[in-house]
């Protein structure tokens, strides 16, 4: 029997591994026949291609193929650990319906917005996609043209894109979909510290006495940042981890102090452990007095809907939602002394212990606090307050700055910081914290990226949400998305976002590795290269700069966004898109291609291809005669060396696991403007929040104002919207992997086993979900992961069959723009 | 303690067969994939109409036949082949642990959590299985028995360079 069945499970995985492989192999053991030479694997460093912690791994390639990748013990963030995703890192690339040539809407052989989506040669992609970008530039102007980036995008392709957009097509209109992502948390940095980014870093796992979650599930959504908050807890009685949430989950497993609240009303809570530091003497008055700023911010300032919308016609501070007014700390004191315990119980429906307790956390001057939020805080329409009302509770208590005291933002993309944020691919910003309003700004901008003045357009472009919207309302025509799946992002997308890409005005391009909601929905689609197909740069939560080479070769005509918008740019002169007056006084630039003024202007164009070494393919390189990578890294570090951004130098990076900035004398900083660990605060000074003119970090009073939309007797129960931890954003990779696909095959609706019953709705049934804009078909789960309470309900987005965008509401947070994807309302209805 | 509960020889035989066809049926589509313009496969690519109804199959069930299955590579955690439902594994208990500890396994018929699972942050080998391990979970998946949605064409390190197309 052994025998037999020992025969047999050797014949089954040999018969699966060989139909997988299309090869016949024997199903008996061999010795090895190419000597060890056969059994070498080459082995190569980079970051993970999924979420924003920046683990290392280390990736095995054999004959131009990735056959394994594990955790990176050299590297800091995770020594040696990965999570379910990032051991699966191997097989993301090798879904079987890679995208390998350019596809194009035709009918008859030409392209036609209603055709089917048709293979063509590149140069007939970019023919076609050239000629409808200079009819859009002609007829409607530089506003017209838009791109949706990405914080997945590397450093080098996210510097490109600004360059090709601000400075070539001369259209601010870049975002990325890091908007829907981070964009409260950025708003909030700039806001208190003047500077974008944390402090603090994961060293401060290890030295914390408490941690507190706000609106973040690491444990499915940062787990290798998990295992070390799990870590210090476990191996350290004395820690306490408080875990707030609008629902219970695999987080709360490892809470002393785990909070349900009701939507929205994390803000009160926030007011109300301010008021208790306060009222308990425990304000930190030396470092208030000396480090901080009082100021209270406009109130009722509306849901970032359309103009018209009721909400927004009603809302009084909707015009100056981001403006703010000196304070004092009596002020300050006095507003938040309206959140009692009493009344903060009530509101958010958490028992008056369980506040006490996490206030007691930030009061008490001995316990280090770590603080720590993702999309709760992020995707929250009142998003920005909340990030500002927690560093709060830092400033207020001097708990900032140096070991385990560290409010800290997680992000969710492997380079939302590096790429969306230090490079500065938002529709306000450039790099290094510098934005398009300052002319001063600009003009320091043009003087690095070599461009006359005058060229970089001064007002934002448009923002993720309302690009859709102007898409939808055809002002905008062009429109180029690079590594993002935004029709299965978006919010409101049945109503907001189809309309726009199938809107016969415009035309709309797709550059993605695999056929996505998107993709499908594209006039064009790019075929692209991933990951370590191409050479790149991430940036992570902790300000760390980690680089990787290309190892293997694209499949078919892939072509790394990066070469997709270089040899795009070969198309166009500056005489076709810049003013005339500028090329009158700067006869130079005139008849140039954009390739040509932005990309060989002497910087980018300046190291060589054997710069790269030999075992190494660059395909950039190869196709543009020097080495792309570099250029570009040595350009945009002008911008932040001596401004408090520096980084090191550009081979540094391909020798270490990664590098936290601003880089200093070969050194990175693990905690700023505090002296003695960070080498901009100068001596004598203690503490110095340098991005500010005045040295003072900003303590907010702003109330707790209620959700944009909330249950009511018809829509009755509130939508939650997120992440899995098998699945990774919209699942374009993770749901071709058959073992991640496997462990969690479709999304459902984690529902209170009470709220299925009391509609007749059993476990696993088929229901719809359904709110005011749209609805979906999934089914129902009241026994997983996610423990609902009562009137509420989460679904997570990654199962391109249960768009449940569709549902979720266009509400922003009016200062960032971000939407919310946590609250809105839905019924539930047995199909 | 869970059974082990081993197969007989006609479901073998009946697997072996359908990874056999099932594998020339995906590489059949792979073929195609690669060529033309990509297929609608709602789970990944969106519906034909992407904004339209879709309806649901039922929740796939998790596979809970015991039987280990062969890792991808050497480094890849293995996957959980039994049922997990209703374990704890909270700050307080680890239901997991109970059958995989080492002091366990020789009751449990389990295998053990492995070295590395007792070193520490610093590469420290610990008496008992390192906190930083704590949450099995995290690395370690069920699967169920819901068919891939495409092929993958990711080959074994054994099979690509061994000079056999």
């Amino acid at each position: 029997m052994s025998l037999s069945r020992r025969e047999l499970l050797k014949a089954q995985a040999a018969a699966v591994a060989a139909a997988a492989a299309g090869m016949t192999v024997p199903a008996v053991a061999q010795p090895v026949a190419g000597g060890v030479g056969s059994l070498e694997i080459k082995w190569s460093k980079a970051p993970c291609r999924f979420c924003g912690t920046g683990c290392g791994v280390m990736v095995g390639v054999k004959e131009g193929k990735v056959v394994a990748t594990h955790g990176d013990t050299l590297a800091e963030v995770n020594r040696g650990l990965n999570c379910i995703k990032g051991y699966f890192l191997s097989k993301i690339m090798y879904g079987g319906d890679r995208l390998t040539t350019p596809l194009l809407r035709k009918k008859g052989g030409v392209f036609d917005k209603s055709g089917e989506l048709t293979p063509v040669s590149w140069d007939e992609a970019f023919d076609v996609m050239a000629a409808r970008a200079k009819a859009v530039l002609k007829e409607n102007g530089p506003t017209a043209i838009g791109m949706l980036g990405s914080g997945q995008w590397t450093a080098y392709e996210g510097y490109a894109a600004t360059k090709l957009m601000r400075a070539g097509f001369r259209s601010n209109n870049l975002d990325p979909n890091a908007r829907h992502c981070m964009a409260s948390a950025a708003y909030a940095f700039m806001r208190t510290f003047g500077m974008d980014e944390p402090m603090g870093c994961y060293d401060d796992f290890e030295a914390a006495d408490a941690f507190v979650l706000w609106g973040s599930n690491m444990a499915e959504m940062h787990p290798i940042l998990w295992t070390r908050l799990t870590d210090r807890r476990l191996s350290h009685p004395h820690v306490k981890v408080a875990v707030l949430s609008t629902f219970t989950h695999r987080s709360s497993d490892l809470a002393d102090i785990p909070i349900v609240f009701k939507p929205g009303t994390d803000l009160a809570i926030l007011n109300y452990i301010a008021n208790h530091i306060i009222s308990t003497g425990r304000a930190n008055q030396d470092f208030v007095k000396n480090h901080t700023a009082f100021v209270k911010g406009t109130v009722d300032i509306g849901y970032g809907l359309r103009p018209d919308h009721p909400l927004e016609v009603k809302a009084k501070g909707a015009a100056t939602a981001g403006a703010t007014q000196p304070i004092d700390f009596d002020a300050y004191a006095a507003f938040v002394k309206d959140y009692t315990l009493e009344k903060v119980s009530e509101l958010t429906g958490v028992e008056r212990g369980f506040l006490q307790e996490l206030a007691e956390l930030y009061a008490d001057p001995k316990r280090k606090v770590m603080s720590l939020w993702t999309m709760g805080f992020n995707q929250h329409v009142r998003g920005v307050w909340a990030n500002q009302l927690v560093y709060n509770l830092h400033l207020l208590t001097g708990k900032i700055s140096e070991p385990g005291n560290s409010p800290f933002s997680l992000t969710g993309q492997p380079s939302a910081c590096g790429t969306a944020r230090e490079v500065g691919t938002f529709a306000h910003r450039l790099p290094a914290d510098m934005t398009v309003t300052n002319p001063e700004h600009r003009k320091r901008t043009e003087e690095i990226w070599r461009v006359p003045h005058g060229i970089i357009p001064d007002k934002p472009g448009y923002h993720a949400v309302e690009q859709d919207r102007m898409l939808r309302d055809g002002k905008l025509n062009f429109y180029w998305i690079q590594v993002n799946n935004n029709l299965q992002a978006a919010p409101n997308s049945s109503r907001e976002t189809y309309p726009g890409y199938r809107n016969p005005d415009n035309f709309i391009v797709v550059s993605d590795a695999y056929p996505t909601v998107t993709a499908m929905a594209a006039d064009l689609v790019l075929p692209a290269a991933m990951w370590v197909e191409k050479e790149g740069m991430y940036g992570n939560a902790e300000r760390r700069t980690h680089v990787w080479r290309q190892l293997v070769n694209a499949p078919g005509d892939a072509r790394s966004d990066l070469w997709q918008m270089m040899e795009f740019s070969k198309r166009f002169t500056t005489d076709e898109v810049w003013p005339a007056q500028v090329l009158a006084d700067n006869p130079n630039y005139r008849g140039r291609t954009l390739f040509d003024a932005l990309f060989r202007n002497g910087m980018v164009d300046k190291f060589a291809t054997t710069e790269i070494p030999v075992e190494y393919e660059n395909s950039e390189a190869k196709a543009f005669g020097f080495y792309v990578q570099k250029g570009l890294f040595e350009e945009y570090a002008e911008f932040g060396r001596g401004h408090g951004h520096d980084l090191a130098p550009f081979d540094t990076y391909h020798e270490v696991r990664g590098l936290r900035w601003p880089v200093v004398n070969g050194k990175e900083t693990k905690w700023r403007y505090r002296e003695g660990l960070d080498p901009y605060v100068k001596p004598g000074k203690g503490i110095d929040f340098y991005g500010q003119p005045d040295g003072r970090a900003r303590i907010i009073a702003v109330p707790y104002e209620p959700p944009a939309e909330s249950p009511d007797k018809e829509y009755d129960i509130w939508l939650v919207t997120g992440r899995v931890l098998e699945h990774w954003h919209s699942g374009s990779m993770t749901m071709r992997v058959p073992e991640l696909y496997k462990a969690f095959p479709g999304a459902r609706v984690f529902m209170h086993a009470e709220d299925a019953r009391s509609r007749g709705i059993n476990q696993g049934a088929e229901v719809r979900v359904v709110s005011r804009r749209g609805e979906i078909r999934t089914r129902v789960d009241t026994k997983g992961r996610n423990r609902m309470p009562r009137g509420v309900v989460f679904v997570p987005w990654f199962d391109a069959s249960q768009l449940i965008n569709k549902a979720t509401l266009d509400a922003t947070d009016p200062i960032s723009k971000q939407a919310d994807f946590k609250k809105c309302a839905v019924k539930i209805i047995l199909v | 303690m869970r059974g082990q509960d081993h197969p007989g020889m006609k479901r073998f035989r009946l697997s072996v067969a359908g990874a056999l066809l099932g594998g020339m049926l995906v590489f059949a589509c792979g073929a195609i994939y690669a060529q033309n313009a990509p297929q609608i496969v709602p789970r990944v690519t969106g519906a034909a109409a992407p904004m339209g109804d879709v309806r649901t199959p039922p929740l796939a069930r998790p596979i809970v036949d015991d039987k280990r299955v062969m890792r991808n590579y050497p480094e890849q955690p293995p996957i959980i082949p039994h049922s997990i439902e209703n374990y704890q594994l909270t700050l307080k208990t680890n239901r997991c642990l109970d059958c995989h500890r080492r002091q366990y396994t020789e009751g449990s018929g389990a295998p053990m959590i492995s070295v590395t699972h007792f070193m520490d942050r610093d590469g420290q080998v610990l008496a008992d299985v390192t906190p930083r391990r704590y949450f099995c979970t995290a690395c370690h998946v069920q699967q169920t028995d819901a068919r891939p949605l495409v092929p993958s064409t990711f080959k074994d390190m054994l099979l690509v360079g061994s000079g056999k197309k």
